[in-house]
């Protein structure tokens, strides 16, 4: 079975390094303190979620490991070298539709394959297919991204992202636009495509019981400014269902611990 | 497919045969309303002798030729104004002001600089197709989601790469809408040309249509007029219906 136990961050050597992390948005009537001194060290293939509610800076701590952003103060660390700019190392999968409507299903996977320099034609499409396949789409690979329902666009999403061989994947809030039952097949399918291929993931997510289902570790981020409050280990095994019991005991803790935080936001 | 090509066929029969009825009901003079039949015998005979598909060839020439230079000159100038404040204001400003002109007004201008030549007609269709083109690819490329140059970028996407692979082809259905207005305007734009100057280099569509009002010959005008129609119709069929069926394609923006 795929009994997998937890890495502990520290003894291992890590994937992906953060030191003193801040960043902030200044707005015409305001500055907004989207991070303030994160520190967070994540192992070879390890699945982290990153939790709290909107505005806690989780998705823009997502695109700076991304290399979409660029950290105001701090260290960002991939694989022992700073990340300086996007690239194929360390790809996300966003939570809105962001395939290319004016490509096909294929073409969409191409895209990022098409950018990896010393592929031949043959290799990147046997490799398109391989992971069209792995996310049960390969009949499809030729269907046009309207065709598709909005669990199959995240399907093919996640392919594209898989497909460029990164070394880190980032996905942020990937499944908040699907309904509840496409949500749970989802969940099956990351957690067996994770099991076999023991990618970095970073999951950003505002669901705890997502974050319980998938994480090895769940981080607990609280609002203004944007900072890591807890973290919680979860050592269950998987594949994990997200409606059994053990499982609600570690997200009915944790939304209590959020709940915490976000009524002292209110309060103070 | 044949039920709708009856349709159509039926639908301009009665047109014609209506026409036909009110010319023979003698209300106005057929100096004002030429009997189809007359357009039809002015039509063969024009073809017969050349006339008409000289002026044809003369005209589409023209037009093809501004057309191109616009969409040439018109998408780059788009994408400049959509990238850069400063272009925006400069030559985004300079082309929603220049796009309200009619392209009409820029007759007297180019005969002052270019002369009765050719350069003048393409001056003409050029500085009608040119600013709706800048305008439609500026705004084509402002509606893009952000999420698509994202994605592209994080896959390692950059510079020329976006701008050809992911925000072209996402600005596509505006392009084309920008290109269908072009080519309307170009249209305006020639035959006010042609039909306010004589050019010696070449005696297009609008100098027949000028020259059978000169002559009060209303056979000439409307046939002239017709064939104008059928060419509009044909570019349309043949230029833009098949970049219009690939979008609705994979767009899923059909209409039925």
């Amino acid at each position: 079975m795929a009994a997998s136990e937890v890495n502990p961050a520290n003894t291992v050597s890590s994937k992906l390094v953060l030191e003193h992390v801040s960043k902030s948005f200044r707005t015409r009537t305001l500055t907004v303190h989207a991070l303030d001194d994160v520190t967070l060290r994540i192992a070879e293939g390890e699945f982290v979620c990153l939790v709290g509610p909107s505005g806690c800076g989780k998705s823009t701590l997502l695109n700076i490991i991304a290399g979409l952003e660029r950290p105001d103060r701090g260290l960002v660390q991939a694989n022992g070298e700073i990340i300086v700019g996007p690239g194929p190392h360390h790809l996300v999968m966003f939570q809105e539709a962001s395939l290319f409507p004016w490509l096909t299903v294929l073409g969409n996977v191409l895209f990022g394959l098409k950018l990896i320099n010393g592929l031949s034609v043959a290799e990147r499409r046997e490799r398109a297919e391989y992971f069209l396949e792995l996310v049960g789409l390969k009949r499809f690979m030729h269907s046009n991204v309207h065709e598709l329902s909005g669990g199959m666009k995240q399907r093919v999403a996640l392919a594209r992202a898989l497909a460029p061989n990164p070394s880190v994947l980032l996905m942020d809030e990937p499944f908040g636009a699907l309904d509840a039952l496409t949500r749970e097949q989802l969940y099956g399918d990351i957690q067996r495509i994770w099991s076999q291929h023991r990618k970095t993931i970073v999951f950003v997510t505002h669901n705890v019981r997502e974050a319980v289902c998938l994480g090895d570790r769940v981080i607990l981020f609280s609002p203004n400014p944007g900072r890591i409050r807890e973290e919680f280990a979860i050592p269950l095994l998987r594949p994990r269902d997200i409606n059994s019991v053990d499982l609600a005991r570690y997200s009915t803790e944790i939304t209590r611990v959020l709940k915490g935080y976000v009524q002292a936001e209110v309060a103070g | 497919m044949i039920a709708r090509w009856l349709a159509a066929s039926l639908f301009f029969m009665f047109i014609v045969v209506a026409w036909y009825l009110v010319v023979e009901a003698h209300i106005w003079s057929p100096l004002l309303l030429p009997s189809p039949l007359s357009v039809f015998k002015y039509l063969r005979f024009a073809a017969e002798d050349g006339t008409l598909w000289e002026a044809t060839l003369v005209t589409v020439r023209r037009l093809l030729i501004g057309y191109g230079l616009g969409i040439l000159a018109g998408i780059p100038l788009g994408l400049l104004t959509a990238s850069s404040r400063w272009c925006q204001d400069t030559i985004g400003v300079l082309a929603l002001g220049l796009q309200t002109l009619p392209s009409v007004c820029w007759v007297p201008l180019a005969l002052l600089w270019f002369g009765q030549t050719e350069a003048a007609m393409l001056f003409v269709v050029v500085m009608g197709t040119l600013w709706s083109l800048i305008i439609a690819t500026d705004h084509g490329v402002q509606t893009i989601p952000p999420i698509y140059t994202r994605a592209a970028r994080s896959m390692g996407s950059t510079g020329l790469h976006t701008w050809t692979h992911v925000v072209l082809p996402a600005a596509l259905p505006f392009l084309l809408s920008g290109m269908k207005q072009g080519w309307a305007f170009a249209w305006r734009s020639l035959m006010a040309a042609e039909i306010y100057v004589t050019i010696l280099s070449g005696f297009g569509l609008g100098h027949l249509l000028h020259y059978g009002r000169e002559l009060n010959a209303m056979d000439q005008v409307i046939g002239v007029m017709l064939i104008i129609v059928v060419i509009g119709l044909a570019v349309d069929k043949t230029l833009f219906a098949p970049i219009e069926q690939f979008l609705h394609r994979r767009w899923g923006t059909a209409r039925q």
